[in-house]
This record gives structure tokens, sequence and C-alpha cells, in this order.
């Protein structure tokens, strides 16, 4: 199994020169045991809380810094029991569900109205794109003195925020459908109902799917945050009330719940994509 | 029989010439003050196989886009008929639809599956009928999209360059089924290439566009199953070339053409 390269002062200096003997599988017949990859995987991170956990015990790291991974553990486990978690987590699910719903069709429809007909584009997509540049979190002032602080803020929050990637992404994937498709379509004597369902549509659908994404992600963080003004439930307020109490093992928990749902969102997310857009060559050649 | 064939079509295109399917008279087409199009006029009977030679900007890929219905044309009288397709150099699939829901795109049929089976088993894609376009090669997606424009039975099958981009061999193939299949639906078709070759493999007839105008038209009375190593295709292939300003080795020949011409079909006739 050994590969001879000749060196350069030998008299065939000038070429390279591979000779392998012909492959031997010594493989045949029984199969190696390998661990599976996800284990391999798991190994540095369960190092790592090792080293947490005992830089915890030995005093290293105080608990008003960060609390043991152990204590997190039993800590997690009294609220999943006692249902605390699933209520606030309910509360906070369902705001960031019901904003972006909310926001992701108001940028679909104005998307299309704006994509789709030039009458449309020119009355909405330069207010659109004007109230795109605020940052939604700016706005909170505003929003507070004119709907309180109540649940409505929160979500219109989350709604201002998501609604803009979903019309911007959507609005481009209407207008950049190549037009050698639209020129088909024309030949083959498509009407306009029948060119916007069976190409415009499909067409944009990536570009949508994008702007989903973003506004997902913009919808967590406008929750984070709507969720620490004034709330008396919640995630960010199970967060914020244990600041006050200085217990860094539910502000953690808090976070890794964050964390669990956008993994979650972007896994439906994925597989929606691959349902819907199982054309695309990355995903049509598997 | 096939010499037979071509015979018959031109002698039916003499009497029938009020029924031809397309008919430009004086045609233009202007961008700012350039004529793409210029007083053009031209006949394409029933059932004829004509190709478009010509240089870049000569305007055929414009008179191709008229016929279409893809462009409008700026002044003259235009007929075609409405049953009308067009396959281009690109396949132009939509990527969101499987090769039959492409085939079959736009149609109003009863049982749109079946047709759409039936036109791709035609050009020989029974295997890949759910297939997406991603997944297709280049040759097989320009055969869905051949299968598409047949499936309409239309009176003019209109080619910009389809075979441009396939690999040679591909390309041989594509010749062959081509042929095949405008037998069988008897469009009148419109072939606009860049290769010579290709034209006198395919048409009935040549037409040689130069800035806008028919430069000249030479009808090729070959017999099929045409191969370039036929007697009388150089002498075609050499005067078209000199048409389109190549100067090939044997320019001179041009001059001669008429008598080629004749050798031509004697040799059409003694096959």
């Amino acid at each position: 199994m050994s590969e001879k390269t000749l060196d350069s002062r030998s008299p065939e200096s000038g070429f390279l020169i591979v000779d392998k003997p012909p492959r031997v599988d010594t493989n045949a017949g029984r199969k190696r045991w390998k661990a599976p990859d996800f284990v391999v995987r798991l190994l540095s991170p369960l190092a790592l809380l090792l080293l947490w956990e005992l830089a915890s015990q030995t005093g290293l790291l105080p608990s008003r810094v960060i609390a043991a991974p152990s204590q997190i553990g039993g800590t997690l486990w009294a609220m999943i029991e006692s249902g605390e978690l699933g209520t606030h987590l309910w509360v906070s699910l369902h705001r960031a569900l019901l904003g972006l719903s909310i926001g992701v069709c108001i940028g679909v429809v104005a998307a299309l109205v704006s994509g789709l007909s030039k009458k449309g584009e020119v009355i909405l997509d330069s207010p659109m794109q004007m109230l795109r540049t605020i940052p939604s979190l700016a706005l909170v002032p505003l929003f507070i003195l004119w709907f309180g602080i109540g649940e409505f803020t929160k979500v219109a929050l989350i709604v201002t925020g998501t609604t803009f990637p979903v019309y911007l992404n959507l609005y481009s994937g209407i207008r950049n459908i190549d037009p050698k498709l639209i020129e088909a379509a024309n030949t083959l004597g498509l009407n306009r109902r029948q060119l916007i369902w069976h190409v415009i549509l499909p067409g944009s659908l990536p570009s949508f799917f994008v702007g989903l994404r973003y506004s997902l992600g913009i919808s967590w963080l406008a929750l984070v945050f709507v969720e620490q003004i004034n709330t008396t439930a919640g995630i960010g307020y199970l967060a914020s009330d244990a600041r006050d109490f200085m217990r860094t093992d539910v502000i953690v928990i808090c976070l890794l719940i964050y964390s669990i749902l956008g993994l979650v969102i972007d896994a439906i997310i994925r597989t929606l994509e691959r349902y819907a857009l199982a054309w695309r060559p990355t995903f049509a050649r598997n | 029989m096939a010499a037979t064939d071509v015979l018959h079509t031109t002698q039916n295109s003499a009497l029938t010439a009020l029924a031809a399917p397309v008919q430009l008279r004086n045609v233009v087409r202007q961008f700012g003050q350039q004529k793409v199009i210029d007083e053009l006029n031209l006949d394409i009977a029933p059932g004829e196989f004509v190709a478009l030679l010509g240089a870049s900007g000569s305007g055929k890929t414009t008179l191709l886009r008229a016929l279409a219905g893809l462009d409008a044309i700026d002044s003259g009288q235009l007929r075609v008929p409405l049953a009308r397709a067009a396959v281009f150099q690109e396949p132009r699939l939509m990527p969101w639809k499987s090769a039959w829901k492409n085939v079959v795109l736009g149609l109003n049929i009863s049982n749109p599956h079946a047709r759409a089976l039936d036109a791709l088993a035609e050009v020989g894609l029974s295997h890949r009928v759910n297939a997406y376009p991603a997944t297709l090669s280049g040759g097989e997606a320009q055969r869905v999209a051949l299968a598409r424009g047949l499936v309409r039975e239309p009176k003019l099958l209109l080619l910009d360059e389809p075979f441009a981009a396939l690999d040679a061999l591909t390309r041989i193939r594509m010749h062959q089924l081509i042929i095949e299949l405008w037998r069988k639906h008897t469009p009148a078709v419109l072939l606009v290439t860049h290769d010579v070759d290709e034209a006198i493999l395919l048409a009935d007839r040549v037409i040689v566009l130069e800035q806008g105008k028919i430069a000249d038209e030479v009808r090729i009375d070959l017999p099929r199953q045409r191969s370039t190593a036929q007697t009388g295709f150089q002498a075609i292939r050499t005067r078209l070339l000199g048409l389109l300003g190549v100067d090939s080795a044997a320019a001179h020949d041009t001059a001669e053409a008429p008598v080629v011409q004749d050798n031509l079909r004697r040799f059409a006739n003694v096959r």
C-alpha cells in the first residue's frame, strides 16, 4: 500500500511517477464497528460541559456568574414538572406565531399587489421601501404611546418586523422571473391568470422562503425584546424575573428555550422547502 | 420516396400559394433608424421545411420572434397560423413542473396526462415522464421542449437554433428526430440556424438573410436520408458559405451553381 515517488535526483527527474499496487479489500466480509457520527460529534460538547461542571463545583465559577449544569438541569426538571415552563412557553409561542403569521400575510399580499400590477407598484412600493428602513424596535416608544403596554403592542412590533423581509424578497422574486420563461409561456398561449399561477408564483416561491426565514429570525429577536418591557408571562418575562433574583440557572434555561425553538422552526421551514421546492437542482438531483 | 415527397410539396405550394400558412409582404421592423427587417417578402408552404441562414445581426431572430408573436412589426402585412409553436436554443422549460406537466402546460384538454405520455414517447422520453427539468440532460430537455411544441399540433413550428447548445452526437440524433417528427406531424417549419450543414441536411429550402433582406434562396433537392457525404452536398455548402461571405477555397464554384444544381437533380432522381 505504498506510493512510490521518485525523487528529483533520479535519472527520470521531471516526471511524477505513481506506482501503486492494486487495492486489496482487507475488510471484505466483516464490517468493523464504527461509532455513529453523531456520537463522535457529541464528544467535545460533553467534555466542555464536564469542565464547566468541575469549575462550578470547585468554586472557580461562582453561581452568580453562571449556575452549574447540574443545577440548571435540576431547575429545568422542576419547572417542567410544575408546568411553569409550559405555560410561559405557550404564551411566547402564541405571541411569536400570531405576529409572524399576520406579518407574513401582510407582506405576501403587498408583494403580490405591487409585484403583479404596475398600478400596485406605483402605489405600494415606494411607501414600503421607505418604511422598511425604520428598525422596528425603534418604534417601541411610539407604539407604547399609541397602544399602551398591553399585548397589542407586543404583537404589533413583531408584525412590523416580519412584514418587510417577506415583502421585499417575494416582490423581487416576482420581478426577477426569467423573462425567457414568460416568453415561453406566451408562445404556449397561457392567459394572464395561468401565467401567474403556473409561472410567476412557483418561480417566486424560493424568494418567498428566503424572506420567511429572515422573518422568523426577526420574530424571535423581537419576541426577546418585547417580552422584557412589561409582561407577566412568557419566556422573556421569566428571564427578566430571574435577573431580579439573580437566578442564573433560569436565565440559562430561557436562552436554551429560545435556541431550541429557533432550531425547531428552522427544521419546519426546511421540511416545507424540501416539499415545495422539490424541483430545485439541489433537491431534484437526489 | 423522400425525393418525391419534396417534389410533391413544392408543386403543391405553387398550386395553393394562397393557402400558404406563412405570408409576409413588405414587412419592416426597425430599431431607431436601423431597419432590422427591410421590406421582406416570404411565403412558406404547408409542410415546407425552411431554414434561415444569416450572419449575426442579419435579422434572423427578429424575424422568427415576429412570426412567434413575441415582437410586433412596424409596417407591412404578416400572416401566420395561430396554431404555432416555438422551440428556442434553451429549452425554456418551467423548472418547477415535471416533464409531462411542461408538455401540456396551457393546454385545455380532457386527458392531459395521456396526451403528454404520447408526446414524450414520440421523442423517446417515456422513461423521464416525471423528471424535473433540472435532472434532464441538455438533449433530453430539448426533446421535452420539442414534445411541448408538437403536442399542440402546430401548423407552423419555429425553431430558433434549437440544436446549437447540444454536443455533436446529440445533435445528429436530434436532426434525425426532427425529420421524423416533421414527417409525422407535417407542420411548416422555419429553422433559424448558424450551421450551414444543418440547414442543408434538414431543409427543403434555405434562405440567406442579409441586412434584413433575402439575399438568396437555395432549394435543396437532395434525397433524404441526407448526409454530408452525399453527392452535391459540398457544392451547395460552398455556395451558401459564399453567400454568407465566407471565403472557402472553392468560392469560385458559386458561379457554376446552376450547373451544380442540374447535377444534383440528376443524382436525386437516380436514387
